[in-house]
């Protein structure tokens, strides 16, 4: 032991010393800073999504509405069949009580164009639930047509030349009649979550998008929920560890990171095809979507399960429990918080997924809401993408509006998930 | 000539130096020519021991010696453990535990144990004691049920301390409370044999003081079996001591015998502080 010389004392406060501590502090702080860089970056990024869409999607949340006094003559209506009346006439009539000047054919159609062109249908409507107004007049609001709504809201300038602009001279000038006689009103538009689609932006609504992804995540969830919790519960609890169970874990592994059309284009061939399944059914959505989110629910559930630690289930098993007894008493509500979440957040993914609802058939144009599972229906990622796709000016600020209304339900089902995990979590 | 270190573990026969005790006990637990793999290594060398009915016998020796593999042996909770493989035969009031007629969830309600770290269930204290009782379907009523939670706390010393408050969880008593609650939970099933894995190593002397006393008097009723690492431990509550080394049982005796006159120089070593 004698040969190990010993070494003379450190120097701790040499230049060198300091120097190099000064420089390890810099590290420090650079390293802090790339952090903080790449959240503000991130940040501003998600800040700068949101604000474009606001900006376009909150003229969705309201609507140009206008209040008009409709004659119910009873030469158009008759009161023994008022479902087969004129109403066409009843509309033009009016308005022609507010602008009797006008009296040419062609100006009266453009007239006409200044209120929605199912205003008729919206009479009937009133009349049917109604039937006293027969012979007097009905006051009612009906939106305004797309280009008109456009208007009251700025996004169609009048500074623009008339012949680049969807509404005339005219039209402005008997539009701000109206606007005088204080019968336009911009009230909230609730008609955006009540009505289904339509081909007429002021009536086009997400009911219908909103139910079927309902329906289609509830099928995702009473499918995907107990069959991934068992293949889970088998594979991480009762699978022996040889090469056909590392064979399966592989697959699962790999089927998360499969692209979602793929499971779209299977669910075309198999239930579309192969069992003759209805198209564009929630149900089939459902299927598919379950198919897309077993694997991770499958991969979640495992973690979960492999978190609980070790010396709870040895305690249960000392005491005598039989295996079922360790995981249903024990080691399931234990890693259930962490289940619930994997779900919810399997879910919000679910929910946002287009692809392989587009081949199934779910962007169909469908304009009431579905009755059932079976019954065709859009998603909410499908509209919007039907949206999108459209050329009206009104579907512009409606895409807009109806992606906030996606991100505003994963912000609450991602709520719910942090919500349960903070709730249930139990210490030991 | 090879010296008996140069063969092969595995092809080498061990002996053990037994001391019987001066007025010999009925035999509970006996285990004979116990081999355990894990995989490919071997973990246990023949062992060969008989454990005494209600008294306390401590198994001591350096970490990795293979005394907790053989207490795990005797409620077959290496079972769980994959790759894991006895060898040899146990048995327990003469019946061998690895029949495979055997109903392993009946041997673990006989066998007890209580693990090195207390490790009550996330639930209340009413509900981990009740547990045992409940899956084994042992109480015929509620009031059986509360009848047998609170006789095991008070065998347990526990219960004057926690009566006010069986509904509040478990995990928020303290170390000891604790794993006296799991030494409460492990005897409210009736258990014959309680083994019991390090149970201090994770509590103050304090608390180390009161299981102590509590393991002195559950010897009156029960086999207890405790593996330490604490000379001190051994000394003050068992009445056998059982020395392991490396996967070998080198010597047991009556425990003031193995203390105060060990015949095997390496129980000599171990005990003096010369190794482990």
């Amino acid at each position: 032991m004698s040969d190990i010389s010993l070494r003379g004392p450190v120097e701790w406060s040499s230049e060198t010393a300091v120097a190099r501590r000064k420089s390890r502090y810099a590290a420090d702080r650079r390293l802090q800073f790339y952090g903080i860089a790449a959240i503000t970056t991130a940040i501003g990024l998600l800040g700068l999504l949101i604000v474009s869409l606001a900006s376009t999607g909150y003229l969705a949340f309201v609507q140009t509405k206008v209040t008009l006094d409709f004659p119910i003559r009873a030469e158009w209506v008759k009161a023994e069949d008022p479902a087969a009346g004129n109403y066409r006439n009843v509309v033009r009539q009016a308005l022609l009580d507010i602008f009797p000047e006008v009296t040419t054919p062609p100006d009266q159609r453009k007239l006409g164009e200044i209120i929605t062109n199912n205003a008729q249908f919206m009479v009937r409507d009133a009349v049917l639930a109604n039937p006293s107004v027969i012979g007097g007049t009905l006051t009612l609001t009906v939106p305004s047509s797309d280009p008109f709504d456009q208007l009251n809201k700025g996004a169609i300038s009048r500074d623009v030349p008339e012949n680049q602009r969807r509404v005339t001279d005219q039209q402005i000038a008997w539009f701000d009649r109206l606007v005088e006689q204080d019968r336009v009103a911009a009230p909230f538009n609730w008609e955006l979550v009540t009505n289904a689609d339509s081909r007429f932006p002021e009536l086009a609504g997400l009911a219908g998008a909103i139910t079927g992804s309902f329906y289609a995540l509830l099928v995702c969830f009473v499918l995907s929920f107990p069959i991934g919790i068992a293949a889970a519960i088998y594979l991480e609890e009762f699978a022996p560890k040889n090469r056909w169970t590392d064979l399966i874990e592989v697959n699962i592994n790999n089927l998360a990171a499969v692209p979602s059309i793929v499971f779209g284009l299977l669910g075309l061939a198999v239930f579309l095809n192969f069992f003759g399944l209805p198209r564009s059914a929630p149900l089939v959505g459902g299927m598919v979507l379950a198919l897309m989110t077993l694997p991770t629910m499958i991969i979640v559930t495992r973690a979960s399960l492999k978190a609980v630690p070790p010396s709870i289930r040895e305690a249960a098993l000392g005491m005598g429990a039989s295996k079922h007894q360790v995981i249903m008493h024990h080691v399931l509500p234990l890693a259930l918080p962490g289940i619930l979440t994997g779900t919810i957040i399997g879910l919000a993914q679910a929910l946002g997924e287009t692809a392989p609802l587009l081949l199934i058939g779910m962007n169909a144009f469908i304009t009431s809401p579905p009755g059932g599972l079976l019954e065709a229906s859009t998603a909410l990622p499908t509209q919007i993408f039907i949206w999108a796709d459209s050329p009206e000016r009104g579907f512009v600020s409606r895409t807009s509006a109806a992606i906030l209304v996606l991100l505003g339900f994963l912000i609450v089902m991602n709520g719910i998930a942090v919500f349960l995990r903070q709730r249930l979590e139990r210490t030991w | 000539m090879a010296t008996v270190a140069e063969l092969p573990r595995e092809t080498q026969t061990f002996k053990t130096v037994r001391t019987p005790d001066a007025a010999p006990r009925p035999v509970k637990v006996k285990g004979e020519d116990v081999k355990v793999f894990y995989g490919a290594k071997q973990a246990l060398f023949g062992v060969s021991i008989d454990i005494p009915d209600r008294a306390v016998t401590a198994f001591i020796g350096p970490s990795g010696c293979g005394k907790s593999t053989f207490l795990r042996c005797i409620n077959r909770m290496n079972d769980t453990i994959a790759g894991a493989r006895v060898e040899g035969k146990i048995t327990l009031d003469n019946r061998d535990i690895y029949d495979p007629d055997l109903d392993v969830v009946e041997l673990r309600a006989r066998v007890g144990m209580v693990f090195q770290k207390p490790n009550p269930f996330p639930k209340s204290i009413f509900d981990n004691v009740a547990y045992g009782p409940k899956i084994h379907g042992l109480a015929k009523s509620k009031a059986d049920l509360e009848e047998i939670v609170s006789s095991s706390l008070q065998k347990a010393s526990l219960w004057n301390e926690v009566k006010d408050r069986l509904q509040e969880p478990g995990t928020g008593l303290s170390g000891g409370q604790q794993q006296r609650l799991c030494i409460a939970r492990a005897i409210a099933v009736s258990p014959d044999v309680i083994l019991m894995d390090e149970p201090c190593s994770a509590l103050d002397p304090i608390a180390t003081a009161k299981v102590e006393e509590l393991i002195d008097e559950l010897r009156a009723n029960y086999t207890i079996i405790i593996v330490t690492h604490s000379m001190q431990q051994a000394a003050r509550v068992s009445q056998r001591t059982a020395f392991f080394h490396l996967g070998v049982l080198v010597e047991e005796g009556p425990t003031d015998h193995i203390f105060t006159n060990p015949i095997e120089k390496r129980t000599q070593d171990y005990i003096t502080g010369r190794f482990g």
